[in-house]
């Protein structure tokens, strides 16, 4: 059975938590009044994204109460949404937080920390270490935030992990802009979002924000790819918009049945390899 | 696949309907964001406030933006025919404001000799401060410095390169051109000759020694692309005029940044006390 989702393709404000929280609650009702399980906030929903010094001033520790609202509001749909997360020894992270039920029920803290270009993330924040998946009524997930995604290693790391769904909350700026073609940014980002779904037999959920920091625009055109490589919705370029689409987990099923590309992957091989470029240790476990 | 081949222009080619969808939302944000809803132009009767003006209209709305024609006694009839065809066509209030009577009598009362550029600098400096005035208390002044412009540092510092926002600054010459036509600009205003009108028979082609269309080119490659002023030569680019527009480019670098501060204290302006100027705007 499907289970129907809904992305926040929203415009929050530069530093004013206050106000993205209550921003947030008018998009969770509509996500809710929409029939959505989950709604889907972009990278740093809650602060805004080019934070500069005001990253420390907007940080908070992940239960703190200013998100309150947000875990409240929980109780009647999944929320995933983006805030500056100071951990228990002081570090800045981007993290991308889940509420289920009331409770945070997974947070993921972005491990590529693009530092280049108009990026400056490795300057104020602190990187994650980790990609962990974990469960909710959708199915086994994986947070990739932003530059996480361009890892190629990353989306392949949840789906061996179990993943049947990798979301993909983003503060991508449109940039390129010559004849012939689409937006440079959105040209990449949807052969990217095409080429892990299918090849990795998983439902990428393309969250990306719109409006402007500081002259630079965010360009929108969030979108599910399903694990057949077709877009199963996508949102309009640069315009605020709720996308409700569907994820289906018998969809998966058969696309793994029909492919199994998944299912023959030698990790073994993989972990070998590597380990041994990097002199570590492999005990190979039978 | 990108040839670098000074023959070759289409590299500078671009999207119009998306450039001027992008700049559209641009300044209509980005004005908002200022907590303003007006926009304040220097209408000079030239391609590139055209473009700006369009934009802001279709931004704003024509009842929200005011376009200042500030003729010097040299400037042509040509200019202010344009700069009123502009108004007629997208629909904003043109305002007429003489600078001359200020500007000789500053330098009348100069003991020493005058070089033309000073009084050049000044006529830009002057245009500047009345868009300025005009923009208070809910106006914005749009900048119209294109990215050729910019890079060369062919403007005057806090003169025709001040600015609240610049919604055309990310596009060289000859892109600005193509915009200009393809949002319904007069063939007669995109067409013809640049020009600052700072001295009587002063084009930009002309000051500068070199073309926008070879210029563009070279700092495409340059710039957007990364290539080193060696490789460009290699790919059959005029070596002396990659190197000088490559000097030009490095020795106006000033002009395009912000005053240097002088760091003392544990946190200072401009140096790391960074914070975006979208700060909590709405």
């Amino acid at each position: 059975m499907s289970i129907r989702i809904a992305i926040a393709q929203c415009a929050p404000a530069l530093g004013a938590v206050k106000r993205n929280v209550d921003m947030h609650m008018s998009w969770i009702a509509r996500a809710k009044a929409a029939g959505a399980r989950l709604v889907i906030f972009p990278e740093l929903s809650l602060t805004g994204y080019y934070l500069k010094d005001l990253a420390a001033d907007v940080a908070c520790p992940a239960d703190d109460p200013q998100l309150a609202p947000i875990a409240k509001a929980s109780v009647d749909l999944d929320i995933s949404a983006g805030f500056v997360e100071r951990s228990a020894d002081a570090k800045l992270h981007i993290a991308q937080g889940h509420w289920s039920g009331g409770k945070l029920i997974h947070v993921h803290r972005k491990v590529y920390l693009p530092t280049y270009g108009i990026f400056d993330d490795g300057r104020y924040f602190g990187p994650g270490d980790r990609f962990d998946t974990y469960r909710w009524a959708g199915g086994t997930t994986g947070v990739a935030i932003c530059e996480d995604l361009w890892h190629v290693s990353t989306p392949y790391l949840y789906a061996a992990a179990g993943a049947t769904i990798v979301l993909a909350p983003s503060a991508s700026p449109g940039r390129g802009v010559a004849e012939g073609g689409d937006l440079g940014t959105a040209e990449s980002c949807r052969l990217m979002d095409r080429f892990y779904a299918s090849y990795l037999t998983v439902y990428v959920v393309y969250v990306n924000r719109v409006g402007h920091e500081d002259g630079i625009a965010f360009w929108g055109g969030s979108e599910i790819v399903a694990p057949d490589g077709t877009v199963a919705a996508r949102a309009p370029e640069f315009d605020e918009h709720l996308l409700v689409g569907e994820i289906d987990p018998d969809l998966v099923a058969r696309e793994r049945a029909r492919n199994p590309l998944l299912r023959d992957e030698r990790e073994d091989i993989v972990l070998r390899n590597i380990a041994g470029r990097l002199g570590l240790p492999f005990d190979r476990r039978d | 696949m990108i040839r670098p081949d000074p023959k070759d222009p289409s590299p500078l080619r671009i999207d119009e309907v998306l450039v001027r969808k992008m700049l559209v939302l641009f300044i209509r944000d980005e004005t908002t964001k200022a907590r303003l809803r007006r926009a304040v132009i220097g209408v000079s009767g030239g391609v590139d406030s055209a473009v700006t003006v369009a934009l802001a209209t279709e931004a704003l709305g024509p009842e929200n933006v005011l376009g200042l024609f500030t003729p010097y006694r040299i400037s042509s009839g040509e200019s202010r025919d344009h700069a009123q065809q502009l108004s007629k066509k997208f629909g904003f209030s043109l305002e007429e404001v003489p600078i001359t009577e200020q500007v000789d009598a500053y330098f009348r009362a100069r003991k020493e000799k005058v070089d033309r550029v000073r009084i050049g600098n000044k006529m830009a400096r002057e245009r500047k401060s009345i868009e300025y005035d005009r923009s208070w208390p809910d106006g914005i002044v749009l900048g119209t410095s294109n990215k050729t412009e910019l890079l060369l540092g062919y403007g005057t510092q806090f003169g025709d390169m001040a600015c609240g926002i610049n919604p055309v600054g990310d596009l060289y010459k000859t892109q600005l051109r193509e915009l200009a036509l393809s949002i319904g600009i007069p063939e007669a205003i995109v067409r013809k000759p640049p020009t600052a009108e700072l001295w009587e028979g002063q084009t930009d082609e002309g000051e500068l020694g070199f073309t926008y269309a070879d210029a563009d080119l070279i700092l495409y490659h340059m710039v957007d692309r990364r290539l080193r002023p060696a490789e460009l030569v290699e790919h059959g680019f005029d070596a002396q005029l990659v190197t000088r527009i490559r000097e030009l480019v490095r020795r106006n670098h000033y002009k395009r940044v912000m005053p240097l501060i002088a760091k003392l204290s544990l946190r200072t302006v401009g140096h790391d006390f960074l914070y975006p100027r979208d700060w909590e705007a709405d």
